[in-house]
């Protein structure tokens, strides 16, 4: 069983606790009427879907039900590392994720 | 319809007794009993920070601030759920909901005594018992006497409680007990055999 840290409760639990809330960092619009319906499109439909890192949103629904976000590679499955929700995309990334955990 | 509706209301009003879910059930495996826990007081509370101190003087238990813990006082515990989130039960009879209703800092105080019901397994082989169902960690490392935490147990939600180094508090929803109740049931013949 995949064990996902979770950034609130501070320790890595099993994945049957979480949820998939898909892709993080889109922004919405502060002036969502005017938008284009080009721009719309992009905002609402489009994901970047990359093979290799990819930011996500996840809740910790069957614990202490809050979103948070993870960096997870999509072809080994394996969660870099995660951060709690509104903190600012990560800059670097850590070389494997045992130095996560250390922090 | 409306008729029929009215006559249903009667006949609930002048018969109101309260049948808690499965009341009294028990079943016992070499090492482990599993036991509904009679009808207890329950709140579901949220609150920021800045409310805590206030709370937690009106509830005579100081609200747990670390991830997974608990703390109990006369009969009533407080369960840390999440960042801002907490399930208060109290087992001697005392409403935590009139407590709080004099506390004026910001809050939200919401009765569930009867939303939940709890199971008790207790026994050497408690843990492997609520393993069956439950995919975390349940040695004592970690999760000691006193951990708390909402979590899984086969298809539904629980709030898991360590009460003893070999008892477990186990709160489900009670439309759910019966599932439980079987699934604890068949977890302690499994965890004895």
């Amino acid at each position: 069983m995949l064990l996902i840290r979770c950034p609130y409760c501070e320790e890595e639990r099993p994945e049957l606790e979480f949820r998939n809330a898909g892709e993080a960092h889109i922004a919405r619009s502060a002036n969502m009427a005017g938008e284009s319906d080009d721009d719309f499109e992009k905002f609402f439909f489009i994901r970047s879907n990359p093979k290799g890192i990819i930011y996500e949103r996840w809740r910790h629904m069957h614990g202490c039900a809050r979103f948070f976000n993870a960096v997870r590679d999509t072809v080994t499955d394996k969660f870099v590392m995660t951060y709690k929700a509104g903190e600012p995309k990560p800059s670097k990334l850590p070389k494997n994720s045992n130095e996560v955990v250390a922090k | 319809m409306a008729k029929a509706a009215a006559k249903t209301a009667a006949t609930a009003s002048s018969s109101a007794e309260r049948r808690p879910a499965l009341a009294g059930r028990s079943t016992s495996a070499t090492g482990v009993k599993v036991e509904v826990l009679p009808p207890a007081e329950r709140m579901s509370l949220r609150a920021p920070e800045a409310s805590l101190a206030a709370l937690s003087k009106a509830l005579g238990v100081t609200l747990p601030k670390a991830p997974k813990t608990s703390a109990s006082k006369a009969g009533r515990t407080a369960l840390w759920l999440g960042p801002d989130e907490w399930l208060v039960i109290d087992e001697a009879g005392k409403d935590p909901l009139a407590d709080c209703a004099g506390v004026s800092a910001l809050h939200s105080s919401v009765g569930v005594s009867h939303r939940n019901i709890a199971i008790s397994v207790a026994g050497p082989a408690a843990e492997a018992a609520i393993n069956s169902g439950c995919p975390q960690d349940l040695s004592l490392v970690a999760f000691p006497v006193g951990a708390g935490s909402r979590t899984i147990l086969g298809k539904v939600e629980i709030v898991l409680l360590r009460t003893a180094e070999d008892a477990f508090r186990v709160e489900c929803w009670r439309s759910f007990s019966d599932y439980v109740f079987t699934f604890l049931s068949e977890g302690a013949r499994d965890a004895a055999g």
